[in-house]
């Protein structure tokens, strides 16, 4: 509180509250913030004119640390939330957060719903693939057979593919980071938060508490390079230490492939086109995982369409312009009137 | 709108009327509402008063000729001041046995009966339970049956517009509409007018449905089938512009006039629901207006959205059905909790559950009151009557945004569809509420409440120097931070109860219709206003000694209505439930008072509450 907001450039503190952060020490969110914060005065938007909104769950916290406008709402129904306040003032820049159960679980119907119409705003999925700040139950992320509290015997559930929701709900920027890859989430928060439309980040946060390592066996630093490739738009999509391994479609399959050896060559690779017309390049990208597949992060699919926002101002204004502004006089005689005397 | 057709002189005779009850019923897919509503605005342009009870099934189909299919609409009309669509129906128009046999049990003795004789087959009979032809048994010899031969007649009136048989059969509502105008001296032409503008797409139909107006209208004046044709004289109504309105289009008008005098732009989000999407369509045609509609994926989505348009500070609202509100309760937790204006417009049907959709019920009051998590109050109003949705609506909009709150407005399934004829309010006449923002930044804090209502300032986004976090998490007191002290808890809580305490004085008292004091009061709430005025009006002129009161303000009640209570020995409650208004009443004041309680999904006869009023009254 109490910033200067005459300031020529604020900075990443300038975007941090006097709230005590409570999260767990060593939690992934930590991270996240970090590098929300430090995205923030790229961005030229001035404080006020942010609004962070959320759920319940450990990530919906989150806008208690942000310096500008925030909503903590009830569980699962941001998107609804950001959906009214965007619709209603489309000048703001309106973010999301939330986690794998408020968005999946609970949340799941408004977070698709969000999505399909397009509305300009940004929304960051902390994916720890457990429940947290309910103490260890399975999560709609949680691997098929976890053992958690509150399934001792392993769970009997398939795990939801969050980016394929995110593509199949006509969603027109899908991305995934890490949380502990800082230069590569700041990017990408970066990039969606200039995209112009829906843009949905799934980011892997890992539980320190309730599902420690969830990702170390490919996000931990002395394997990433061999077991996680970054997605570059126009670019093949190759991987590994010394850059040799890649990407091919057999078909509709994509395998695993040595430039070098059996005659492959960087041609014979995948070529990453985000931009692609149909989301099924990004769909067939999202279902590679660990250990069969390195595991991709990036944008995944973007495309340009109509914001929700943007079609009711346009048919509010085109209104106006044929039938003239409203009145409470021509309101009330609008339809068939008489006169008694 | 052209000129009203002569009425042509006529060989009958001409009887006076100050009242007529006419219900049309015929299969949901007959056009009853349409006819119904076509009759009462014709009605309404030759200056009768007038009151309406739409009545249909939840199918929209249902299978044709069933007992479960039939729609019905009832219309009362007068010469003066009427308040109910009125008790027993004086004209029945049944276009199908089924709706025959579930109508005539409600026909006065010696009342009028038209009946499509075509449709009188033995199929028909028989899905209507008919073991005989009742129009052969004798079994309709206390009424004045009028057994016309409806649809060869429309077949023959539309044969020259050259439609299909089916789709020519479908053109006998407006032949029956053409008969009845007549038998009430009523013109054709708005009726025509309308037909005109419906069908601009569809010539053929335009003109096979005027046909047939205006040959049944014909056919009564020629035919010599009735000898008597009714007057009913213009009512003596107050000078001034006037329009026919239902309850629902009375209610968005009242929010889109709430957002034009506020200056501060409506947002609705809903989920269809019976009977409240009538809003959510009157709501989307106003593009012109300041006025967003959202169809939410759900009711959660839909209050969820009006909850951020309102924190965004738009005017938010969202409208639903008791099952939607059910959803939406969480929700609106949120909303006291973070102290945001917001109305919440619950049409109310029969419950519980799915329950009956398309019939009217006062059983969501304590819904309202009472049904979220933890101690959560907010304000609740209902509307009296058709027109008076409009006045709650602008009413319930004034209260949230001064005293940020959410504010529920009751209305049920009879105020929404039915209708009445409403004098246009002037701009003198309409209310004026002011909507302030906070923007200064020197001592700003989310939770610094006003002295007089207690409430916090609406500080909305964009607004320099007052970024703030809220939420559903218990606020510490001013600062608004999350807070788990107990201490602050147990003030939090005293806190918002005594803001919707404080709302008593800034809404009007309660008024007595009659003396001040007596032997009995009536006290009313909601959509069962007309019947009650009527039944104490009626008692009064007999000098029995019985008032009445109705509430608009439930939550808090207005300020003198302990006061009131208390100046008479008995308290009557006439509700569409099992006692929710009186529980409260009792609870509140220690008053014994007595419950008139149905729950059929119909509105109250005024015969039911004279009745139990005379009970009373007589020890």
């Amino acid at each position: 509180m109490g910033i200067d907001v005459k300031e020529p450039k604020p900075t990443r503190a300038d975007f941090a509250t006097d709230q005590t952060v409570r999260w767990c020490p060593g939690c992934g969110d930590y991270s996240i913030l970090a590098q929300v914060q430090k995205v923030m005065p790229e961005l030229g938007i001035a404080r006020e004119n942010i609004v962070f909104v959320s759920g319940i769950g450990c990530s919906s916290r989150f806008p208690y640390y942000m310096n500008t406008y925030g909503f903590h709402s009830i569980h699962g129904r941001a998107p609804t939330i950001a959906t009214g306040i965007k619709v209603s003032r489309p000048d703001l820049s309106v973010w999301v957060v939330t986690g794998d159960g408020d968005g999946l679980s609970i949340g799941g119907n408004h977070l698709i719903h969000a999505m399909r119409r397009n509305l300009d705003i940004k929304i960051l999925l902390f994916n720890n693939r457990i429940y947290g700040l309910t103490k260890g139950q399975y999560s709609p992320t949680s691997e098929f057979g976890k053992k958690t509290k509150s399934s001792p015997f392993g769970t009997a559930e398939q795990p939801i593919n969050p980016l394929g929701v995110a593509l199949a709900s006509e969603c027109t920027f899908v991305a995934r980071s890490v949380d502990i890859d800082t230069h590569h989430l700041s990017s990408i928060v970066e990039r969606a938060a200039r995209h112009k439309g829906t843009a949905f980040i799934e980011i892997y946060q890992n539980c320190n508490i309730f599902n420690d390592g969830a990702f170390d066996d490919f996000v931990a630093r002395e394997v990433r390079t061999e077991r996680m490739v970054q997605l570059e738009h126009g670019k093949p999509v190759i991987f590994g230490k010394d850059r040799r391994k890649g990407i091919r479609l057999r078909g509709v399959h994509p395998e695993v492939v040595t430039i070098g050896e059996n005659g492959v060559t960087e041609k014979d690779l995948l070529v990453h086109d985000e931009a692609a017309q149909e989301p099924t390049l990004a769909y067939l990208l999202s279902r590679m995982t660990y250990p069969d597949y390195p595991v991709p992060v990036g944008v995944f699919y973007r495309a340009d369409r109509p914001r929700l926002e943007e079609i009711l101002e346009q048919q509010s204004i085109q209104a106006t312009a044929r039938l003239g502004a409203g009145s409470i006089e021509r309101l009330l005689k609008s339809g068939a009137t008489w006169t008694v005397t | 709108m052209s000129t009203q057709t002569e009425v042509v002189p006529s060989k009958a005779k001409v009887t006076e009327l100050d009242t007529v009850v006419i219900r049309f019923a015929g299969d949901s897919g007959d056009g009853m509402q349409l006819t119904g509503t076509q009759f009462a605005d014709t009605t309404a342009m030759v200056g009768n008063d007038l009151a309406t009870l739409p009545d249909f099934p939840a199918e929209i189909r249902a299978p044709a000729g069933t007992l479960a299919g039939v729609s019905g609409y009832q219309i009362s009309f007068s010469s003066h001041d009427i308040k109910t669509p009125g008790d027993q129906p004086n004209v029945l128009v049944a276009m199908n046995p089924a709706a025959l046999k579930t109508n005539i049990g409600d026909l006065e003795e010696g009342g009028i009966l038209i009946v499509d004789i075509d449709a009188f087959t033995e199929g028909n009979l028989s899905k209507a339970g008919y073991k005989t032809n009742p129009l052969k048994d004798g079994g309709l010899a206390g009424f004045r049956v009028f057994d016309i031969p409806l649809t060869a007649l429309t077949l023959k009136a539309v044969s020259e517009a050259g439609l299909s048989g089916r789709q020519a059969t479908r053109c006998k509502n407006f032949f029956a509409l053409g008969l009845v105008f007549w038998l009430y001296e009523r013109p054709v032409d708005y009726t025509r007018d309308w037909i005109e503008k419906k069908f601009k797409n569809s010539e053929q139909m335009a003109k096979a449905n005027t046909l047939a107006l205006q040959a049944g209208y014909n056919y009564a004046d020629t035919t010599e089938v009735f000898t008597t044709h009714f007057r009913v004289r213009k009512a003596n109504l107050e000078p001034g512009t006037y329009r026919k309105i239902t309850g629902n289009e009375a209610t968005a008008m009242g929010f889109i006039s709430a957002a034009l005098i506020s200056g501060r732009p409506l947002f609705y989000g809903s989920y269809p629901i019976t009977p409240a999407s009538d809003i959510l369509h009157e709501l989307s045609r106003y593009k012109n207006y300041p006025v967003t509609t959202f169809q939410a994926e759900d009711e959660i989505s839909a209050i969820g959205a009006a909850i951020g348009s309102a924190y965004g500070g738009a005017l938010g609202l969202t409208g639903t059905s008791g099952p939607g509100v059910a959803l939406k309760s969480e929700a609106i937790g949120l909303a006291v909790m973070t102290e945001l204006p917001l109305v919440i417009a619950n049409i109310q049907r029969g419950g519980p559950s799915t329950g009956l959709p398309t019939k009217t019920e006062q059983a969501d009051l304590m819904q309202a009151i009472l049904g979220r998590n933890g101690e959560c109050p907010v304000a609740v109003v209902a509307p009296a009557t058709p027109a008076d949705c409009y006045t709650m609506a602008i009413e319930a909009f004034r209260i949230a945004t001064k005293h940020m709150t959410p504010v529920f407005f009751l209305s049920d399934g009879y105020l929404g569809n039915g209708a009445e004829p409403w004098k246009i309010p002037g701009p003198q006449d309409l209310p004026k509420f002011e909507v302030k923002f906070r923007t200064e930044k020197e001592g700003f804090q989310p939770y610094l409440r006003d002295p007089k209502t207690l409430a916090r300032p609406w500080a909305v986004p964009g607004t320099p120097g007052l970024e703030h976090r809220i939420g559903g998490l218990e606020k510490e007191d001013v600062t608004g931070n999350v807070s788990y002290d107990p201490e602050n808890h147990e003030k939090m809580v005293h806190l918002r109860a005594e803001k919707i305490a404080r709302i008593a004085d800034d809404i009007p008292p309660v008024r007595v219709m009659g003396k001040d004091t007596g032997r009995l009061l009536v006290v009313g709430w909601g959509s069962t206003f007309g019947a009650i005025a009527s039944a104490v009006e009626e008692l009064q002129a007999k000098g029995q000694p019985v008032s009445s009161i109705h509430l608009r303000y439930l939550n808090p009640f207005p300020a003198n209505l302990g006061d009131v209570l208390k100046r008479f020995d008995k308290v009557l409650v006439p509700e569409l439930n099992l006692g929710q208004l009186r529980m409260l009443i009792r609870a509140r004041y220690l008053v014994d008072a007595i419950g008139l309680n149905k729950v059929q999904g119909k509105p109250f006869r005024v015969s039911e509450i004279t009745k139990a009023i005379e009970g009373i009254l007589r020890g």
